[in-house]
């Protein structure tokens, strides 16, 4: 419990994360607020969460990844593992602030887009009914708690802002995507892929337009996405720990 | 206290601190002297379990620092002045360390105030000087209440009065009957703040002594003569004594006999002297001839 506050403290006593929150939210509901303006007729919800799961997320990922890149730049880790020599509870109780933090902003963005939707088109039907609508929207937070954790570890292993901000980046934005492209192996091989996978959470099936992994053939059911996405996190931070552990702070 | 024993750390071919012993007393301030490179940042850091050590062991009251419950507690160390956020306040800093060991946070304000800082508390430390820096710093380790600081080279890049006022903390603390373990790769500097010397070269132990004897036994007396005669004094000399020529003034610079033996052996030989004076080696001379062999970055 100590922990968290002292990661929370940590947090909160440096900006950057109030700018990468506020950039996130910016860019989440304002591309839903395009969209909705420029579409004639009822905006489907499907529509509302694109600025959510495919854009304010990579901000997400950065945030979490530099609240721990930071801590190496300007060497304050030293201090963290003096001041807490047991590294592997120092580095869960940030894994746990940062996820938590990323969740909220999740909720916030996801909910924020679908008010803004509304307001913008009111006629539209836009009501949160079916477990499917609910995962839609309501599913972002989890994904982007679970994608932090993702960019802790990485943060963790690769230790400098410019090299983990440009895997997260490369990896969420272009790599899994752009392997579909590889004849017939390409559809087999994404659906492994952990962030295709959280994208399939979040689908409502086939008449959701923001499907990135289009003709993926899972063989996981939505949850099972959700569960493999978060399996894969946590053995990357698994792994983040054994090494921070192991090498010279 | 501190001991270290056997302790060794290797990166790849370089040994920088090898089987390495000490023991490093409380109520007294130890200074940890060696020339750039000899080891003692690494030892710092091994000692407080940010390195591990590739051999031997050093333990803090019997106990790995891994192992301390609340480390800030017993364990107070600045090892870079430059260990804090940019962007965080002063007191912001303080606050995350004292809730990461359960210190009230009423001490931040305390400790504040001890070094002199409370003005600019509220202040990001990236605007800080290096001698506002080494203070918060300092604050930092001193947190905890400690009863064992350890600070490498505190005293570097500060100003004469900034030196003086670390210099009298440590004494202080050690009087408080702290242990007081403190980095310098100057032995002027040590010679006023530290009671015992723990002295490395290229890793090793060079000597372990209180610093009165490090320095008696290091400085030997010289003596300075200058004569018309110099060849011929030269050759009389070295049959009693070491003697080497000090090209810039044109004297002869002689060890192992005193003035007045050199002065009788001239008489007995009818040798001129203007000048026989007897020098007080140099502390930063001696401290160099000592640790010469194991300068690791020798000025070509
Ligand atoms: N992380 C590292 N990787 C490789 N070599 C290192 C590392 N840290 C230190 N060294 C080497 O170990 C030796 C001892 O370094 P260390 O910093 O402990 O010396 P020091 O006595 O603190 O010197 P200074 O007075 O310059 O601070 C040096 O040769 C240095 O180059
Ligand atoms: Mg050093």
């Amino acid at each position: 419990m100590t922990l968290l506050a002292v990661e929370r403290i940590k947090l909160f006593s440096t900006r950057s994360p109030y700018w990468c929150s506020a950039l996130a939210i910016v860019m989440g509901i304002g591309l839903t607020a395009i969209f909705a303006a420029a579409t004639d007729g009822p905006v489907p919800l499907g529509l509302t969460q694109i600025g959510s799961s495919q854009l304010a997320i990579a901000v997400v990922l950065v945030m979490a990844a530099i609240a721990v890149t930071t801590e190496y730049r300007f060497n304050t880790i030293r201090s963290t593992f003096l001041a807490v020599p047991n590294r592997t509870s120092a580095l869960v109780a940030k894994t746990v602030v940062v996820a938590f933090i990323a969740g909220l902003l999740g909720e916030i963005i996801a909910f924020g887009s679908w008010g803004v939707a509304k307001v913008i088109s009111p006629s539209s039907d836009l009501a949160i009914n079916t477990s499917a609508e609910w995962r839609h929207v309501a599913g972002v937070g989890l994904v982007y708690a679970i994608g932090a954790v993702i960019a802790v570890a990485i943060g963790i292993l690769v230790r400098q802002t410019a090299g983990a901000v440009a895997i997260l980046l490369v990896w969420q934005m272009l790599a899994e995507s752009l392997i579909g492209i590889i004849p017939k192996a390409g559809v087999k091989i994404q659906a492994w892929l952990p962030f295709i996978n959280a994208n399939h959470f979040l689908s409502m099936g086939s008449d959701s337009p923001e499907m990135g992994g289009t003709g993926v053939d899972f063989k996981l059911s939505e949850w099972g996405s959700l569960g493999y996405f978060a399996g894969v996190a946590v053995a990357l931070l698994v792994v983040a720990l054994v090494v921070a552990k192991r090498r010279d702070a | 206290m501190i001991e270290a024993v056997r302790l060794s750390k290797h990166y790849g071919r370089t040994k920088a601190v090898d089987e390495l012993s000490f023991t490093v007393r409380p109520g007294r301030v130890t200074g940890f002297l060696g020339p750039n490179g000899a080891g003692k940042s690494t030892t710092m850091r091994m000692i407080l379990g940010l390195d591990t050590p590739t051999g031997g062991d050093v333990r803090i009251d019997g106990q790995h620092y891994a192992q301390l419950k609340r480390p800030l507690t017993k364990v107070g160390a600045l090892l870079d002045a430059k260990w804090v956020h940019p962007n965080r306040s002063a007191r912001s800093h303080l606050k995350w360390l004292a809730a990461s060991n359960s210190i009230p946070s009423s001490r931040v304000g305390e400790v504040l105030e001890i070094v002199g800082l409370s003005e600019v508390a509220h202040k990001n430390a990236g605007g800080f000087s290096l001698g506002m820096s080494q203070r918060l710093g300092i604050a930092g380790a001193l947190l905890g209440d400690p009863e064992v600081l350890l600070f490498d080279e505190p005293v570097n890049g500060l100003d004469p009065e900034g030196i003086l006022w670390i210099r009298q903390f440590m004494h202080r603390l050690a009087d408080e009957g702290r242990t007081v373990f403190v980095s310098s790769h100057l032995l002027s500097e040590m010679s006023q703040t530290a009671q015992d010397l723990i002295v490395i070269g290229k890793g090793q132990l060079i000597a372990q002594t209180s610093t009165e004897q490090f320095i008696a036994d290091a400085t030997q007396d010289t003596v300075r003569v200058r004569s018309p005669h110099a060849a011929k004094l030269r050759e009389i000399l070295a049959a009693h004594a070491t003697v080497t020529d000090d090209s810039v003034s044109g004297s002869l610079v002689v060890q192992g006999i005193s003035a007045q033996q050199i002065g009788e052996l001239a008489a007995e030989n009818q040798v001129v002297l203007h000048e026989l004076s007897p020098q007080r080696g140099s502390l930063e001379e001696a401290f160099m001839q000592l640790t010469r062999e194991s300068v690791e970055y020798q000025a070509h």
